[in-house]
């Protein structure tokens, strides 16, 4: 009886990835030299962006003559692969949960970015998967990990995945071939010649180890040089006011906010800070951050003119040109989908204006007429440009707004809240001010999003010192959990805090 | 158009004696029809049977060149029925499906034809679509062969095997007078092997002598007093002249028969797998040199006796590897071994799990616990050296599970056919949620997260049949999801024309993306493409009409989900009786790209005014809500990295394989999302004109936004 056997190879993609060129690059590698190769998957559906396997054996050629032919297996058993091949992270994690990367012998090649799975995506809040866990269960299961980020690789080379991760299988000399014959076999394919075989070099060599890449440098932090007067008088309160621990975040709140609209604001944002450090214990640095951080988002709440400023500022239409790979010698062009209604146009009306235009009379139903249907708005033509851009300087009177004497009332509120509660209960103050991750979107989604803060706080007002920080917490992330607040609903009975 | 072209494999169709193809399993079956003499293929596409279809409809020169009459059937019943040619001549055909779902369709004509007999040679290859990666109910074709008496071949899963499963098949059929169905498992028909050739054969006979000289047989007709008849045939005539000829031709292999005193029988499907498992316990060698007896049926149906008889001569036990249940083949055995007094034990599925696909791992289990049973392995067998199959300790792989999460296939970049089910979301806001019955197709993937749209799929074409009993006065419309593939398969007829007579009330949605997407992109009577061989351009409005439905509507961009939200609110609020029927049409996008991307391409290098269109999403204004994720699903439309310091929730990114499809800024008007999106129209080789307004606009809003920057610049620090 023959002892010799086939090298196992697994692929583990997702549908266009490229996995089946990537086999098949692999069986013509191998019958090139000589060599019995047999490939199979199951593409069907699978095809479209599902994830398959594709699996392939290699066998050498007999040492003795037989007239008998190789029985290759048609799919990989768990323990029983040699190197497995993955285009993204979670399919890695997937290849060691099915058992087909083991420590005794399999070389597992993963490309380290990330396609995010349905359920990451339409997460209303943050659903991505820990990636640390991934790659360390992918180091434990392997016996050799060959892992980098191969996405940027193909494409910085102009390629796919497919040829960066055959790179990587020659790199990490698994196969018992010369790199010249993987190159060969990418020639002998003919598409795309010279792009693959740019990224099979970079992926090559980044298995060999020698294209390691550095580790990312640690994010210094520039210090601040402020310009003028009345900023560096903001920055010293900063550094007077907060322990260093929380300088960052107070900083960073107080950029946004001169950013958002004056000098005067942040002056603002840092008096409603300083009531609370007042309140809070000394240590209390995780609630005091967390609030300086929740302030200023909400402080920088997102009405009609933050939107038309961010949309029409030189650096956006930069960053989208970079986007869309627009190269110099074309033109680009960008339409703002948006969609004011009536509103959106009371909110940013004079208070008493916007209040007596969202009553119902003849002026409210012509307006909202007018708005009923989403706009698109050419920023990148003179009109489009002049609308936004005029609508950003009325940044001038948006203390007037009848936006921002809502927002204010909420936002008054809410530090109060979380003051009152600072000294006596941290930990639940803590609850409170993360309850500002729940008013966010516009439209329907803001309308939402204030409604499940409002139950919460409801909740509180009811409940009082009573209610654990960690329930609290729960009904968070529950009203984060699905659009129709059936979780939070929920969550509410389970802990019988409807009364 | 199909979504491979094979116009390099189909040279291989061309190959002579001696010369080596290279392929996959499902094209060496389409060279050894060639090679085989048939006059006429028919089929349905499906996986993984496509292939074979699609390199067909390529070839059409050397198809011509020999005489091959090739059809595009309507169904698998088409296909089915299309073997009638081989009942009164001495014609060669072969049709092939996908089963057990095109099985179930072909039934009626399969059995009528199993019922008279075949004069040529009449093969049905079925790709069976069974095991980890199905897509259909897992069922198994050996109940039809056994019911309809017909004979199965189930061959070893390499090239070699396979051509000369087909040609035997012919034989075999011819033989027996009966129609043979040849089992291909999906792994077989995809994979990567070689066989050397023969030369292609034309018919003796032609279809055109059939039809300048016409024959019947009444008593080849299921008729009575006919059919009465042919079942004893079949027990009397047919089926021993079949046996006859598998022991004749050895079509069933043995291995290495006197060994041991315990054997294996195994389906020639299987042979690798079990091989694979042999090798892991020391006891096979990766050529198939065997250390312990295997009787390898090649022919899965009907088992014969003698040869069971022989392969039990001198053993204690034997093992049946089967596949899937009911075990039909363990039970004929054990009927056999009972008549013929055997004392040999049979084992079967007392060792190995009933349901589910025999791996190579769970043969290693039932083999190992059958080997331990008669002492040929220790009770803790040393040749499990070679396998370590260490257990996941428990936390660990919770831990991953939970960062695991399942990838199922969905809709593709730009799939016209997302809009609809988002446009069925919003009116579900509106008007509350609707029973909803689906169908097969793309369009499936509506059941699946983000859309969660559909209750049940009876069966392709039969989404509004599934809603036939939801017609009850003072209920809310059920809503019927239906594709192109389905309508025109029986969609038609068992959906909406049987709305029609049984005056229904509800909603049925016919998704026309003008190909059979699911199945690979083949053409059908309402393509728009101008097919060469096919007749296409059929609206499937007229035919709605034509079965006497009145309300009807055509929206030609699926992607207006304004006009779609609007027309499916009509649909269901509308006092007017009768079903209603909304045909939602655009091309699909994976044809469409793969169409005019060389076209852009030529117009890009000829110097052309070319306008690419795509989507964004500004970061600063996303929070991060991903609603327009919840109401998409698009591949393209993702999440990254929150590039706020403040915030932590990741935002909406869409990435540059965007293909510009529209919906995100729909949705974002539709929904009232948020004013993060903008479409970049990217304009390649502008024009003088374009270039001048280009300067002009870059004046001013430079100036302005220069002015912005430096006041921004004055407060940073």
């Amino acid at each position: 009886m023959s002892v010799q056997q086939p090298i196992k190879i697994a692929i583990l993609a997702m549908g266009g990835e490229g996995g089946g060129v990537l086999a098949d690059w692999i069986v013509d590698l191998g019958e090139h030299q000589g060599w019995h190769a047999q490939t199979t998957s199951v593409p069907g559906v699978a095809q479209r962006t599902g994830a398959t396997i594709y699996y392939v054996e290699l066998l050498p050629p007999a040492p003795q003559p037989t007239t008998r032919q190789p029985v290759l297996a048609l799919m990989p058993m768990p323990g029983d692969v040699d190197v497995v091949l993955c285009s993204e992270l979670m399919e890695a994690g997937r290849a060691v949960q099915r058992g087909l990367v083991t420590p005794q012998r399999t070389t597992l090649i993963t490309s380290t970015h990330r396609v995010y799975a349905i359920a990451e995506k339409a997460a209303m809040g943050d659903g991505r998967v820990n990636d640390e866990v991934l790659v360390q269960h992918a180091r434990e299961a392997a016996q050799k990990l060959v892992s980098f980020d191969m996405a940027r690789t193909a494409e910085e080379s102009g390629s796919v995945i497919s040829a960066v991760l055959f790179g990587a299988l020659c790199g990490v000399g698994a196969l018992p071939f010369s790199r010249a014959d993987f190159e060969a076999t990418i020639e002998r394919g003919g598409v795309g010649v010279k792009p693959s075989l740019k990224a099979f070099g970079r992926g090559c060599q980044a298995a060999l180890g020698q294209d390691a890449p550095a580790a990312e440098p640690a994010a210094t932090v520039p210090t601040p040089a402020p310009q003028t007067a009345a900023v560096a008088a903001l920055l010293q309160r900063v550094e007077r006011e907060h322990r260093p621990a929380c300088q960052h975040v107070v900083r960073e709140g107080v950029r946004r906010l001169i950013d958002y609209q004056d000098t005067a604001y942040a002056a603002l944002y840092l008096d409603r800070l300083a009531a609370l450090v007042r309140q809070a214990g000394a240590d209390e640095d995780t609630l005091v951050r967390e609030t300086a951080r929740h302030l200023a988002l909400w402080m920088s709440y997102e009405d009609t003119i933050r939107v038309a400023d961010l949309k029409t500022r030189d650096s956006r239409f930069q960053r989208v040109q970079g986007e869309v790979r627009a190269k110099a010698d074309q033109q680009l062009h960008i339409n703002e989908f948006m969609h004011p209604r009536i509103e959106e146009v009371c909110e940013t009306l004079p208070a008493a204006l916007g209040r007596w235009l969202a009553r119902p009379h003849a002026l409210h139903r012509l307006v909202a007429r007018f708005t009923r249907e989403g706009r698109v708005i050419r920023t990148s033509s003179l009109r489009g440009f002049a609308l936004l851009w005029l609508l950003s300087r009325w940044r001038v009177a948006r203390r007037s707004t009848l936006r921002y004497v809502q927002e204010n009332q909420r936002i008054e509120h809410w530090v109060q809240r979380v003051q009152a509660l600072a000294a006596s209960h941290p930990a639940l103050a803590l609850e409170v001010a993360r309850l500002q991750r729940l008013v966010k979107g516009y439209g329907d989604t803001h309308a939402r999003g204030l409604r499940n803060y409002q139950t919460l706080l409801g909740v509180l007002d009811r409940h009082g010192a009573t209610l654990a920080p960690a329930q609290l917490a729960r009904l968070r992330d529950a009203a984060l959990a699905d659009e129709h607040g059936k979780a939070l609903q929920a969550a509410l009975q389970q802990q019988a805090l409807h009364a | 158009m199909a979504e491979r072209s094979f116009v390099e494999e189909v040279k291989k169709l061309r190959l002579g004696a001696g010369e080596v193809f290279s392929g996959e399993g499902i094209l060496a079956v389409t060279k050894a029809l060639l090679e085989s003499g048939v006059a006429y293929v028919a089929g349905y596409q499906g996986a993984p049977i496509s292939h074979l279809m699609d390199v067909l409809a390529d070839a059409q020169d050397i198809l011509t060149d020999h005489g091959i009459r090739f059809e595009n059937s309507a169904s698998e019943a088409t296909a089915a029925a299309t073997l009638a040619a081989s009942v009164n001549y001495p014609l060669r055909g072969a049709v092939t499906f996908k089963a057990t779902v095109g099985t179930n369709v072909a039934s009626d004509a399969l059995a009528n034809l199993a019922s008279g007999g075949v004069l040529g040679g009449a093969l049905i290859i079925v790709g069976e679509d069974y095991g980890e990666g199905s897509s259909i109910m897992q069922e198994r074709s050996h109940a039809f062969a056994m019911k309809s008496q017909m004979w199965l071949l189930d061959p070893r899963p390499n090239l070699p095997c396979i051509v000369q499963a087909v040609k035997d098949g012919f034989d075999l059929s011819e033989a027996s007078s009966t129609p043979v169905m040849l089992q291909l498992r999906i792994r077989a028909c995809h994979v990567h092997g070689q066989f050397v050739a023969s030369d292609n054969r034309k018919s003796a006979f032609t279809l055109q002598q059939a039809l300048a000289e016409p024959q019947r047989d009444v008593n080849r007709i299921v008729l009575p007093p006919a059919s009465f008849l042919h079942e004893k045939e079949k027990v009397e005539q047919r089926w021993p002249a079949a046996v006859r000829f598998i022991q004749e031709r050895q079509l069933n292999e043995f291995f290495a028969e006197d060994a041991d005193d315990v054997g294996v029988v195994v389906q020639g499907g299987t042979y690798n797998t079990l091989i694979r498992a042999l090798n892991h316990l020391g006891l096979a060698d990766v050529y198939g040199e065997s250390q312990l007896p295997l009787y390898v049926m090649n022919v899965a149906y009907p088992l014969v006796d003698a040869e069971f008889e022989r392969f039990c001569q001198g053993k204690r036990a034997i093992l049946v590897l089967e596949e899937g249940q009911p075990n039909f083949v363990e039970q004929n055995v054990a009927d056999i071994l009972r008549r013929l007094g055997s004392t040999t034990t049979l084992h079967g599925k007392d060792l190995l799990p009933l349901a589910g696909e025999y791996n190579t791992a769970t043969l290693l289990k039932g083999l190992t616990a059958f080997l331990q049973q008669y002492g040929k392995l220790a009770p803790e067998p040393k040749a499990r050296k070679m396998i370590p199959l260490v257990a996941a300790p428990a936390a660990t792989s919770a831990e991953l599970a939970a960062n695991v999460h399942a990838r199922p296939p969905g809709f593709c970049t730009g799939c016209p056919e997302r809009p609809i089910f988002t446009a069925m979301k919003l009116v579900e806001r509106e008007l509350g949620p609707h029973h909803v019955t689906a169908d097969i197709g793309c369009h499936l993937f509506s059941i699946l997260p983000p859309f969660n749209i559909g209750a049940t799929t009876m069966g392709y074409g039969l989404g509004a049949a599934s809603a036939a009993a939801f017609n009850v006065p003072g209920g809310r419309r059920a809503i019927s999801v239906m594709g192109d593939g389905g309508f025109w398969h029986n969609g038609l007829t068992s959906g909406i024309a049987n709305a029609v007579f049984n005056r229904s009330d509800n909603l049925t949605i016919v998704v026309d993306n003008s190909y059979t997407s699911a199945t690979g992109g083949q053409d059908i009577l309402s393509s728009k493409a101008l097919n060469a061989t096919r007749s296409t351009g059929h609206a499937i409005e007229q035919a709605v009409r034509g079965v006497g439905v009145r309300w009807v509507r055509t929206l030609k961009r699926t992607y207006d989900l304004k006009a779609m939200t609007a027309t499916l609110r009509e649909a269901l609020t509308t006092k007017e009786k009768g079903p209603k029927v909304l045909v939602a049409q655009s091309e699909c996008m994976l044809n469409k790209q793969r169409r005019e991307k060389p076209q852009v391409r030529k117009a890009v290098a000829a110097g052309q005014r070319v306008v690419r269109e795509r989507f964004g999403v500004d970061p600063d204004t996303c929070t991060g809500d991903h609603s327009c994720i919840r109401l998409s699903g698009c591949p393209s439309l993702t999440i990254k990295p929150n590039p706020d310091p403040l915030r932590t929730d990741p935002v909406a990114a869409v990435q540059d394989s965007c293909v510009g499809c529209g919906l995100c800024g729909e949705v974002s008007h539709a929904a009232v999302l948020c004013p993060s999106f903008y479409r970049a129209e990217i304009v390649t080789n502008p024009t003088r004109g374009d270039r001048l307004r280009q300067r002009v606009r870059q004046a001013v809003i430079g100036w302005l936004q220069r002015r912005d920057a430096q006041r921004r610049a004055q407060l940073a620090f």
